[in-house]
């Protein structure tokens, strides 16, 4: 077992999280002077979870959310899909394994990652409205958001939703008001069977790793976590039992990574775009100043009253 | 010139010292004005949200979030004026052998050097460019802006598309500045023009110069600016 986080006193404690620990602004340049924070993770062993919704219906309680009443669609996965209410969501999976010929139950905690390069925060234009801390956690500013929809763009794992109430973009927080003052996040306080743990990123690899060498004794040979580099690894992982493919976790992509049709968006893009409508603006100042206004002159004014006294004249009108 | 060139309606001459002539109608200008304008509040919302240095002008329409909200709108407002002008103006605006004569002078063109270029119709080459440039371009924008319209299309694409609706509508965006940059720096560049989009009339001298085929037509046809019948 995991060493449980203790309970937390019942004193005021000052939160640990400030803008001091801000290690990426989103539309800002870096911060200066950044007091960086351990890195922290949550580490979700897929091969623990008995798909209880406990997760669930923690995040709702600790984040106020209420989830609208939706409609059965068939599945345990309940809302069918994340919503700007249920910020992290159980996604049910039948895959009968081609191996051994079994039915294998996946159930996936879907949600945030918290990306070390998170690509919501690439694509965001709006100055604050995303923020990275130092301890790797990835947080939207609802003060800032303006609702434009570009993080659910830059986002790889399809997280972020757009409310319709109130046009501001949703996500896991990883519970950054807890983690603040020294707590877990809620879904881990809440899980049943240490499915769910949280601790430094370096604790939560080596837990991984004494899960990953029991799945292995077991028979699961392909298992390993989940920790993809293509986004420079993530604050939130997976232990899965099938780490070779992980799309059968209901679409976890094999190998995530900002697409670059975004990186070309808010990278080249932005600069030469800037670059060439100053060029356009400046070609036109220089050839006013070289060339001078094309100016009409008097004979022009002349040419023009003589036809039009010729033929005006000659056709018989006024 | 037997068969109208490519005079539109309203065009006529006034004899006089100078000469003046019609070129745009009152409702031209007004349905010009309102799309200018359109453009204007567009750009500048636009790239509130293109580059974070330029965030600062979301300001001017309430603020990040007011900013989103209206900048669609005003495109939707922008699409159906222009619609109007390219109604108006597409047929004197089609490509005539003339115009690869300005294009390959070009340099005569950028010189200044009027009277090495072939008489024109009512618009030159470098009008009809920017005329059908916005023309494709504004297509290209109200489609990419309706699939990034988060709050009311976004469920009707994937968000692959709209990734890539979005790189489609920064780029097109940065070529409609770039066009109505130079649209705007000819206005100013040629004198005696911007008139001809307030009080809808040029001088004869600046028809002669700049537009002298479209001029010769004018007075050949007899829409003379007195009062009465039409021409024949």
């Amino acid at each position: 077992m995991f060493p449980p986080i203790p309970n937390p006193t019942t004193a005021p404690v000052a939160p640990k999280l400030s803008d001091a620990d801000l290690v990426r602004r989103s539309a800002s340049g870096s911060p200066s002077q950044v007091e960086f924070k351990e890195p922290v993770a949550k580490l979700i062993d897929v091969s623990k979870c008995i798909g209880c919704k406990a997760c669930q219906a923690a995040c709702l309680e600790w984040n106020e959310l209420h989830e609208e009443i939706g409609t059965f669609n068939g599945t345990y996965t309940n809302p069918p899909d994340l919503t700007p209410a249920s910020l992290t969501l159980m996604r049910f999976t039948e895959w009968v394994n081609p191996e051994t010929d079994n039915l294998e139950w996946l159930i996936r905690k879907d949600g945030c990652m918290h990306c070390a390069d998170p690509g919501c925060l690439k694509a965001c234009p709006a100055p604050g409205a995303i923020v990275q801390y130092s301890n790797g956690i990835v947080d939207f500013d609802h003060a800032k958001c303006i609702g434009c929809g570009y993080c659910v763009k830059g986002c790889p794992f399809n997280i972020p939703r757009i409310s319709q109430v109130d046009h501001k973009a949703y996500k896991c927080t990883l519970c950054s008001d807890r983690v603040a003052v020294g707590q877990g996040p809620a879904c881990q306080k809440a899980c049943p069977t240490q499915a769910i743990v949280f601790g430094t990123k370096t604790q939560m690899k080596q837990w991984a790793e004494g899960r990953i060498k029991d799945l292995k004794s077991r028979g699961y040979k392909n298992a390993g976590l989940y920790d993809p580099p293509g986004v420079g690894g993530t604050h939130v992982m997976y232990v899965l039992q099938h780490a070779d493919k992980p799309s059968i976790y209901a679409g976890l992509p094999d190998n995530p990574r900002i697409s670059p049709i975004v990186e070309a968006w808010k990278g080249v893009t932005k600069y030469v775009g800037l670059g060439v409508m100053g060029f356009a603006a400046l070609a036109g100042a220089l050839h006013y100043l070289v060339n001078g206004a094309n100016k009409v002159s008097p004979e022009d004014e002349a040419n023009a009253e003589k036809l039009a006294a010729e033929k005006l004249s000659s056709g018989g009108r006024s | 010139m037997s068969a109208p060139y490519d005079l539109e309606t309203g065009d006529a001459v006034h004899p006089g010292r100078p000469v003046q002539v019609d070129r745009y109608t009152v409702g031209a200008r007004i349905n010009h004005w309102v799309t200018a304008i359109s453009l204007i509040l567009l750009a500048i919302s636009g790239l509130a949200l293109f580059h974070p240095s330029l965030y600062f002008l979301t300001g001017l329409f309430g603020g990040g979030q007011m900013t989103r909200t209206i900048h669609p709108w005003i495109g939707v407002v922008l699409f159906f004026s222009f619609a109007g002008m390219f109604l108006r103006f597409w047929k004197a605006n089609l490509w005539k052998s003339e115009d690869g004569t300005w294009m390959r002078r070009i340099r005569d063109v950028i010189a200044g050097h009027e009277e090495k270029l072939p008489e024109l119709g009512k618009y030159n080459a470098g009008q009809k460019m920017v005329f059908w440039g916005m023309s494709l371009l504004i297509m290209v924008l109200i489609t990419s802006g309706v699939v990034i319209w988060q709050a009311y299309f976004a469920s009707y694409t994937t968000i692959e598309q709209q990734r890539i609706a979005l790189l489609v509508h920064a780029l097109a965006a940065v070529a409609i500045i770039c066009v109505w940059i130079v649209h705007v720096y000819a206005a100013i560049w040629v004198k005696g023009t911007i008139s001809a989009m307030t009080r809808g009339q040029v001088t004869g001298g600046w028809a002669w110069r700049h537009h002298r085929k479209w001029f010769r037509e004018l007075v050949s046809s007899r829409k003379s600016g007195t009062r009465g019948t039409p021409a024949e």
